[in-house]
């Protein structure tokens, strides 16, 4: 079918139905996603919408929908930006150690491993953080309670078993660090090499030579990737409720037995028993994570866009 | 930029010119003083009860302190500093190793106990001790992951290809953002739409298979665009180009010349969208429930999935605990080997598909 006689033809574009057809499909492909997401948004509000309206004694906790969701946020957004504080300057280590330091020839060997890290489970994630992490990470959450307990986050009493929201924290740390760290090491790689090796034959030294050339180039990815991070330790779920023991009010103590539940391990642990007005307590918390994660997106994209300057292709 | 050229050179008789001796550590210098540093570790360590966790703490720090102070004070201030920065990358990379090795080590070890071929034909049907398997939850989940795979990689690679081939405008800039904010939908919140999808069209209580795939699609969908996308644009277009000067339509570019040059990543990123919803436990729990015998129809009530199954296994053990708590992780060790298998096939694939490039 290719044609390989190029005839004198004046040049306009002539339009094939073989074109028009996959065009077609391609849009409409965009479009169902677009609707997709409204959809997302219209099921939830249309099934929390009981919750919203019942009388404030009828919400499980007798206190209202807001004394309800309250706590819940404070610990979902406790969990992940600690998860996050950890985890960045890890993630940019880790990508211009694999894309910069690391020999040439255990580079790939070195990513691939670490993109594993992201694909285990977060279930899985969560066993461990049962089994090992936790029970670790107890000598750490006394010496905290010891030391530190002027601080609010380290008030203690310590916990015995490690189920805390520090130990969630770290969790999440590891799940996040493989997202932020694989998206970092694209745009590293990326970095232009002309700038690279000019920065070297001036004399950088390798530091210098990222700091001037790489870094600035680099700047957006991982802020984008921080974001995608951010949002999967927003609404991670199975890891936070398998490790926490939670449920107890608004607390930012950190290392005690009592933390704040997050809104995504409450429904996980609530939502098979749940019924009637239950369930729609549950979902209308779920609407809250997702105009959380909603917002912080949006907000990141808008950071990202700022440095709009940030592109492989082109 | 302007740059005066008239004082550039200034020849001065008596400056015989910046004839800069480097001093530099030699070679093996930073590595034997970085073991000093953690010799120096461990001898603090010893002083307050040893450990092997203090240890490699302190010994981290008085290593990468010696070796930044010995720099300095040889090599100088520049010299020094890339020593510190290389010094903190290698440790932020070994500091990721640990969990990676002490989570595939925890698993191994407690999950080969019923690593045995009754796990693989069994279902939990009657079972309320030991014996009893995952034969349910594994087809449950491979079917339930099919289906989401059938679902969302024709939507998300044309979306991807209206992006980078057609896309202009409104229309793409909407897609992109909403594509964005996709990813950074929680998976309960997924699986909590599946819900009240399902539950406006079939009435309450409603636990079916397709439910758990519509939710599995709803998370895969933006991360196979997202991938795709960063893969197509990757493609460059001097190829699209080249193919276009000779005549060739354009659906017949982007399916022979851009997706074949793009295969490799397209795999790869597919791939790790699987591979991401096969051990999605959370929409599964709450759109798929779970069951003890096998149901192989998605459309006809609940089903069993690895995920939920080891979840439930872990977290309700029965009277006999530690056969539930076997089963458990065993349930964990097939989901890692399930997700590196989905990942040494994305790999074989990139391999084996992809183009001969001058590179």
């Amino acid at each position: 079918m290719t044609t390989t006689s190029a005839p004198p033809a004046p040049p306009r574009p002539k339009r094939r139905p073989g074109d028009r057809l996959f065009a077609g499909t391609a849009r409409g492909s965009g479009i169902f996603i677009l609707l997709v997401l409204a959809g997302v948004a219209a099921f939830l509000i249309s099934e929390a919408v009981p919750a919203l309206t019942a009388p404030a004694e009828d919400i499980p906790g007798g206190q209202g929908l807001a004394d309800y969701v309250g706590p819940l946020v404070l610990g979902t957004l406790l969990g992940a930006v600690l998860a996050l504080l950890v985890a960045t300057p890890l993630a940019v280590g880790i990508a211009l150690y694999i894309t910069y330091y690391a020999p040439r020839r255990f580079a790939a060997g070195m990513g691939y491993v670490i993109d594993l890290l992201a694909a285990i489970p977060s279930v899985v994630y969560g066993f461990w953080g049962l089994a090992v992490l936790a029970p670790t990470l107890v000598p750490f959450h006394v010496w905290a309670a010891d030391n530190l307990s002027f601080i609010p986050f380290f008030a203690g009493p310590a916990s015995t078993s490690g189920r805390t929201m520090l130990t969630v924290g770290i969790v999440l740390a590891v799940m996040i660090l493989p997202i932020i760290s694989a998206i970092a090491r694209e745009v590293f790689s990326q970095a232009p090499a002309l700038h690279r090796e000019a920065a070297l034959a001036l004399g950088a030294t390798r530091w210098e030579m990222i700091r001037m050339a790489v870094l600035p180039y680099g700047k957006s990815g991982v802020i984008a990737g921080a974001m995608l991070g951010l949002g999967r330790a927003l609404g991670e779920t199975m890891a936070v409720a398998i490790v926490l023991s939670g449920g107890a009010g608004a607390t930012v103590n950190l290392i005690s037995n009592s933390n704040p539940s997050t809104i995504a391990s409450n429904i996980a642990l609530r939502f098979p028993e749940a019924t009637g007005l239950g369930v729609n307590t549950l979902i209308a918390s779920g609407l809250v994570l997702f105009v959380i994660t909603l917002l912080v997106n949006m907000l990141a994209r808008w950071v990202v866009n700022r440095r709009a300057d940030f592109s492989g292709a082109n | 930029m302007s740059i005066d050229t008239r004082s550039a050179p200034r020849p001065t008789a008596h400056d015989p010119g910046p004839v800069h001796v480097q001093r530099k550590l030699p070679r093996f210098a930073p590595l034997g003083l970085y073991l000093g540093g953690v010799a120096l570790g461990a001898a603090l360590s010893a002083l307050t009860g040893f450990s092997v966790t203090s240890t490699v703490i302190y010994g981290v720090i008085f290593g990468t302190l010696l070796v930044y102070v010995a720099s300095r004070a040889v090599e100088g201030r520049r010299k020094s500093t890339d020593r510190l920065v290389t010094a903190l990358v290698t440790t932020a990379f070994a500091t990721a190793m640990v969990p990676l090795l002490s989570l595939v080590y925890t698993v191994l070890d407690k999950g080969l106990a019923r690593f045995d071929s009754a796990f693989f034909t069994n279902s939990m049907f009657r079972v309320v001790g030991e014996g009893g398997g995952a034969y349910h939850a594994i087809l449950g989940t491979l079917i339930i992951t099919v289906l989401a795979a059938v679902i969302s990689v024709p939507i998300g690679l044309m979306t991807a290809i209206y992006l980078v081939e057609y896309g202009t405008g409104r229309l793409k800039k909407a897609i992109t953002f909403f594509v964005d904010v996709m990813t950074g939908i929680p998976s309960i919140v997924a699986g909590l739409f599946a819900f009240a999808l399902f539950t406006l069209l079939f009435g309450n209580d409603v636990r079916l298979g397709i439910m758990g795939a519509v939710a599995l699609s709803v998370l895969m969908i933006p991360v196979v665009v997202r991938s795709c996308e960063e893969v197509l644009k990757l493609v460059p277009n001097e190829l699209r180009e080249a193919s276009y000067a000779l005549g060739v339509p354009k659906w017949r570019t982007v399916v022979k010349v851009v997706l074949p040059t793009a295969i490799a990543g397209l795999g790869t990123g597919i791939t790790l969208a699987v591979a991401r919803v096969v051990g999605e436990t959370a929409p599964l729990l709450i759109t798929v429930g779970l069951i003890t015998g096998t149901n192989l129809n998605p459309f006809d009530g609940r089903m069993a999935t690895l995920p939920v199954f080891a979840y439930y296994q872990l977290t309700q053990p029965g009277t006999d605990t530690q056969a539930f708590l076997d089963r458990a992780w065993t349930a964990a060790l097939l989901l890692i080997i399930l997700v590196m298998a989905l990942n040494v096939v994305a790999r074989l694939i990139s391999r084996f598909f992809a183009p001969k490039t001058g590179r």
